[in-house]
């Protein structure tokens, strides 16, 4: 008999709904997983062991008593520890957030608990969602499953590790610069960016109010249609939510054919790992035989598109983390004026990362610098949508690598901020650009890492990413490997 | 792109950031690398071209002008570092 945490979230939730299996079975079942694995993994900074419990209780209530609980009932779900759940610390990786207990849900929590699901923890990631590697945390070290000398990626590490280690069966994240994308690439699992506006930001602590948004991570492409059908939608309360509908996504296996996939050149570069280069290049061989037409293409200025992020991301955070000041949450450091107190409770909860970004970010805002670093980079964000427009008046949708390596070894890339930035070169433009995309599993390195293949559709267009990711995974067998540990 | 150390002091100045002798000096180095790889966006012609703030080509919305927040006093204060009362307390301000 398969063990309960291999179950499949679209699986598992339809034995609560038949009741083959009760909520709390299941949330039991994870919980004695992430206490077996959490040693050696370190995916999460809280886990909500009572509140699980108490909640998978109140599914099995409705349940008995004939209700519907929803199309994720009784499924243990994770959230990236920057997305607000009231009661439950929520501490985005940083010393000044260490001890505080949102009020309130944020919408995308919300969404998910009215759909059933039960949460079992919350997981770590780099301070502030600001990193590649989920090393910038100040909170807890997170490793990767498939190598524990390995990082999981970053930001939404922790969220990542966790699916990939069966501890859940998805896991929300949030993607600025490929935070999503990034770990699921190096710990071989699904991973969603919607389209900047489908999905609520509202509860979610931000880093780079336009580009941030919040995604799923899962284990195979149906998983993360569902959560994503669960979470998106307008909300009023974040003006910057599209208010328009997502189109059903119950045609995942309507297969490529006449599909126009594009394969833009920049994005397979010297200095890449060849066996990255290689998988990818198969894979799209493979969506090739599935009747999918393929044509090369170009996004000229992508080679601007790590300076151009990096000036508008850091500027947009130096404004949002001024709301970090010791006055009315989180921490606070003795001093005896309300000056000094602000600067002694920043230089004692940031850790270095975040103050560099801060630093960087106020400098392209400040006077004599903003129209040539942050005007500038604002204007080569549009030509970066223009590349964009350009290639989807042809193609349907581009099929990229997730990144120019697999997971690199912890430590490598601390020494020198530049060479971390660099592992964000193939995810970044389609946050400029707003772009929806998805990274799925196509194939493992001589170390027998995981490769992950970016799939990247038109605005609002998830459904056409879904069903060339869908149509790729069911024709292959990456998504099938599971982590040793 | 050599960023000075009094650069590194008066942006953190703006920022609201107390340094360290030794943070400062890791900063200056780090800046002027990161802006120094970063000088390759003034190599183009960007003229007349429209500045993009935001992905989404919408006008943003207006909602009626109605109170939809819960109040949440007592759960919003309990994290306050310090209160008095309903009232968030912070060091003297005025001497």
């Amino acid at each position: 008999m398969i063990a309960l945490h291999e179950l499949t979230l679209r699986e598992a939730a339809a034995r609560v709904r038949r009741r083959e299996i009760s909520a709390t079975e299941l949330t039991r079942a994870a919980l004695a997983r992430i206490t077996a694995v959490e040693p050696g993994l370190g995916a999460f900074l809280t886990v909500c062991e009572p509140e699980a419990l108490a909640a998978a209780a109140a599914t099995d209530r409705a349940l008995a008593a004939g209700a519907d609980p929803g199309p994720l009932a009784g499924v243990p779900i994770a959230l990236k520890d920057n997305i607000c759940t009231a009661g439950v610390r929520t501490t985005a990786g940083s010393r000044i957030l260490e001890r505080f207990v949102p009020a309130y849900d944020a919408t995308v929590a919300a969404r998910l608990r009215a759909a059933g699901a039960i949460f079992v923890g919350k997981c770590n990631c780099d301070e502030f969602a600001m990193g590649s590697s989920t090393e910038n945390s100040a909170l807890g070290v997170t490793r990767n499953p498939w190598d524990p000398e390995r990082v999981p990626g970053g930001s939404s590490g922790g969220s990542a590790a966790a699916v990939a280690a069966r501890e859940c069966y998805a896991a929300l994240g949030t993607d600025t610069g490929g935070s999503i994308r990034l770990p699921a690439g190096f710990c071989g699992v699904v991973g969603l960016k919607p389209t900047y506006g489908r999905v609520s930001r509202w509860g979610v602590i931000a880093y780079a109010s336009s580009l941030d948004q919040v995604g799923p991570i899962t284990r195979n492409v149906a998983d993360a249609a569902l959560v994503l059908a669960a979470i998106a939608g307008h909300d009023p309360r974040d003006a910057t939510s599209a208010p328009r509908p997502l189109p059903p996504l119950d045609d995942l296996a309507a297969g490529v054919g006449g599909l126009r996939l594009g394969l833009p050149r920049e994005y397979f570069v010297e200095g890449m790992q060849p066996a990255v280069d290689a998988a990818v290049r198969a894979a799209v061989r493979v969506l090739e035989g599935l009747g999918a037409a393929v044509e090369p293409v170009s996004l000229p200025h992508t080679e601007y598109a790590v300076a151009t992020y990096y000036l508008i991301a850091t500027a947009e955070a130096s404004s949002n983390l001024a709301r970090y000041d010791g006055v009315r949450y989180g921490l606070r450091a003795p001093a005896a004026s309300l000056g000094e107190m602000y600067e002694a409770t920043r230089a004692a909860g940031f850790g270095a990362e975040v103050k560099r970004r801060i630093m960087l970010g106020t400098y392209a805002l400040s006077k004599g610098y903003y129209d040539a670093w942050y005007v500038k980079a604002q204007q080569v964000r549009t030509l970066i949508r223009h590349d964009f427009d350009a290639v989807f008046a042809r193609c349907d949708a581009l099929v990229t690598p997730v990144a120019p390596t697999t997971a690199f070894r912890r430590g490598e890339r601390t020494a020198d901020p530049l060479t971390m930035y660099l592992s964000d070169i193939f995810t970044i433009s389609v946050n400029l650009a707003g772009l929806p995309a998805l990274v799925l599993p196509c194939g493992v390195d001589g170390g027998g890492l995981p490769i992950g293949l970016q799939v990247i559709g038109r605005p609002f267009d998830e459904a056409t990413v879904l069903r060339a990711a869908a149509a790729y995974e069911h024709a292959t067998d990456w998504h099938a490997p599971r982590p040793p540990i | 792109m050599a960023i000075t150390h009094e650069e590194v002091r008066r942006v953190a100045a703006l920022a609201r950031l107390r340094l360290a002798p030794e943070e400062i000096e890791r900063l200056a180095a780090d800046l002027s690398h990161i802006l120094d790889a970063f000088t390759r966006l003034q190599t183009l012609d960007t003229t007349g071209i429209a500045p993009t703030a935001h992905a989404e080509d919408v006008v943003l919305p207006l909602r009626p002008d109605e109170v939809v927040n819960p109040p949440a006093d007592e759960a919003l204060l309990a994290g306050a570092p310090d209160r008095r009362e309903r009232r968030f307390r912070v060091p003297r301000i005025i001497e």
